[in-house]
């Protein structure tokens, strides 16, 4: 069973008198255990694929299946719930609340799926000592640096044990060398077995993740993995698939 | 997760909030701050005035009936006119009321004058002069300070003694004991036997102004008839007010004479319509006054709603991510109707804090005082126009979508 599995989505947008097509039925499997970055110009429609991915929009057409339900029709609440348990969000901009410290901000989303406090102390610092962070527990994000800010993000998209972890351009507000470190922290998760979709522009970025999704104009150009075998954007598959991962199809114009 | 984790992570979160930003919610605060002032202020003052009304008619028994030929409730001055032309109650119809009643502990006829009282060389004017028996002790409100009320053979016996009100102690024996001392009621002499302990003054007159004397004195000394202002029959304890009150009805009318078919030519009045008349009185204008207030705390209320909408707007960012990681609508709802609340609440207590001394001051002039019942209303109203001014910006908070509210910059 695929992680998420995506049939057909669309996503259209009412601005001023003019629809605009974000998405043009798009389909999409994506594995558990998959390393994913997903590229495009700004406009292209991939900020409103992660949005769906990540369930904070839903479809105006089409189904999409994460982890085997169905959540294009869920509500507002339902959908707070799924983005709890099964999604840890890593953005640009860190978005820690900034006059919470590090363990609160990783015990936030354990607040949320209402774990007790004596056990959600214990999770996040768990976590915060994972991103190597186990000294910096009662900074808050103004007296960490930014690659230090990006590990609490990490440590909170970790907390609730999600089943992907989604990154919008993780690496856009830190050096080249913080980013770095943050991208071999993501390998390492990836190592461990999680899943990870990395939203970006930065091919350097991009080639770390083991499979590139493009998306151009609201259509998914090109599917490629980068351990050889590759899918076209036909939907042929190149290749052996070694990790039992069957190649998803991409929709072509 | 439940409600109580989220009511306490609420609560941290609106603190963090205030404390954030203290001078906005210092400011923001003063307008429930003086809101509550004012309301606790007029809501005391209130009650105050309420409780000086019902001291000031303590002295009307809650178990004495007073007949009278005119009525004590409102009524026009054509009825009043015409209640002035029925024939009066006489000393002798209360002594036959006396003797017929079954339900009655005292029954004291009551007669007044005012006339000049002197003591040496001193005087006071004007004083009202009540002429009754011994009953009176049991039936007009009144108990003795010093010495003692006059006897039963010295109330019929008619023996010059008196029993002065605490007012006119003062006035005529600044320095030394009324006891004993004989005083000149107009002309004759009285001998003081009692002094009353001090009542206050009832429609800005003293009560404490008076004199009483034997009814026989009074009618041979100064009035001259056998026309009585009221009798006052005290109900005999355990005994029902109203069953007393039908007795009283129907041996008056047995009395005076009525057919059947006539209508009471008397009235049987009582505590309970002067205490609806005052309830009436502060009711109304406790409505008044309390609606006038309650504008500076509506005005206070506007205030939180304004900027509960600013640091709504201000916080859309953070909004967006704790829904991104999981908040509910009620979650973020609660959130922020707590911090509304929160800064009502504190400004709630300061606000006690402020009218609390203030009330001592009152005090002063009113039996004010600031109850733990107005300082409950205070604090929930405080809350309610919290939870008020806070809900709508809170739904908007609620009801941001998450993709918009992290977008925002």
């Amino acid at each position: 069973m695929s992680l998420i599995r995506l049939e057909n989505i669309s996503r259209r947008y009412q601005m001023g008198g003019e629809t605009i097509h974000a998405l043009r039925e798009v389909s999409l499997d994506i594995q558990r255990g998959e390393y994913v970055a997903i590229m495009g110009p700004s406009g292209s429609g991939k900020s409103t694929l992660m949005n769906l991915i990540g369930c904070l929009d839903t479809p105006t057409a089409g189904r999409y299946e994460l982890n085997g339900v169905s959540v294009s029709e869920m509500g507002d609440n339902q959908l707070a719930e799924i983005r709890n348990r099964e999604i840890g969000f890593i953005f640009q901009t860190f978005n820690l609340l900034p006059r919470a410290d590090a363990l609160r901000n990783v015990e936030l989303p354990l607040i949320y799926s209402g774990k007790p406090a004596a056990e959600r102390r214990r999770i996040a610092l768990e976590v915060l000592a994972g991103v190597g962070l186990a000294d910096r527990v009662h900074h808050k994000p103004n007296e960490m640096s930014g690659g230090q800010r990006q590990r609490v993000a990490v440590a909170r998209a970790l907390a609730n044990r999600p089943s992907l972890l989604l990154a919008d351009e993780p690496t856009g507000n830190l050096d080249s060398k913080t980013g770095r470190e943050i991208l071999a922290l993501f390998d390492e998760l990836f190592q461990k077995g999680h899943t990870i979709i990395v939203v970006t522009h930065e091919e350097a970025v991009a080639r770390n993740a083991r499979r590139i999704i493009r998306i151009l104009d609201g259509l998914i150009a090109s599917d490629e993995r980068m351990d050889g075998r590759e899918s076209k954007v036909e939907g042929q598959k190149t290749g052996a698939d070694g990790r039992a991962v069957p190649a998803p199809d991409g929709t072509a114009p | 997760m439940n409600f109580l984790t989220e009511l306490r992570e609420g609560l941290s979160i609106s603190w963090s909030a205030i404390r954030a930003n203290k001078l906005r919610s210092v400011l923001t605060t003063l307008g429930i701050i003086i809101g509550i002032v004012t309301v606790t202020l007029m809501g005391t003052a209130i009650e105050g005035l309420h409780q000086s009304f019902l001291k000031t008619i303590s002295f009307i028994g809650a178990d004495v009936l007073y007949v009278q030929i005119e009525d004590w409730g409102p009524h026009s001055r054509l009825e009043w006119v015409n209640m002035q032309k029925r024939r009066a109650i006489t000393v002798e119809q209360a002594a036959t009321l006396a003797s017929e009643l079954t339900a009655a502990r005292a029954v004291a006829p009551v007669m007044t004058s005012r006339e000049r009282i002197r003591f040496r060389k001193r005087s006071a004017s004007n004083v009202q002069i009540v002429g009754s028996t011994e009953d009176f002790f049991l039936t007009g409100g009144v108990s003795v300070a010093a010495g003692r009320f006059f006897s039963a053979s010295e109330a019929a016996g008619g023996r010059p003694v008196c029993v002065i009100g605490s007012l006119v102690a003062t006035n005529l024996f600044p320095n030394e004991s009324p006891l004993g001392e004989r005083i000149k009621i107009d002309q004759q002499p009285f001998e003081v036997v009692g002094v009353l302990e001090k009542l206050g003054t009832f429609l800005d007159t003293s009560i404490d102004n008076q004199a009483i004397i034997p009814l026989p004195q009074l009618i041979a000394g100064f009035e001259n008839t056998h026309n009585l202002d009221q009798i006052q029959v005290k109900v005999k304890a355990g005994a029902d007010l109203d069953d007393a009150r039908d007795e009283l009805h129907s041996v008056m009318r047995k009395i005076r004479h009525l057919a059947p078919a006539d209508a009471d030519d008397f009235a049987i009045n009582q505590q309970d319509q002067i205490l609806e008349m005052v309830h009436k009185v502060t009711g109304t204008i406790a409505t008044i006054g309390l609606f006038i207030t309650g504008l500076s705390l509506c005005v206070g209320g506007i205030g939180i709603m304004n900027i509960m909408f600013v640091s709504v707007a201000e916080r859309t960012r953070e909004i967006g991510v704790r829904k991104a990681i999981g908040a509910k609508r009620r979650t973020i709802l609660l959130q922020f109707l707590i911090e509304a609340a929160t800064i009502c609440l504190i400004g709630g207590l300061v606000g006690l804090g402020i009218a609390w001394p203030v009330t001592l001051l009152m005090q002063r002039f009113l039996p004010a005082a600031l109850s733990l019942s107005t300082i409950g209303v205070a604090l929930l109203v405080s809350l309610v126009t919290g939870v008020l001014s806070g809900i709508f910006p809170a739904w908007r908070a609620a009801r941001m979508n998450p993709v918009d509210a992290l977008r925002n910059e």
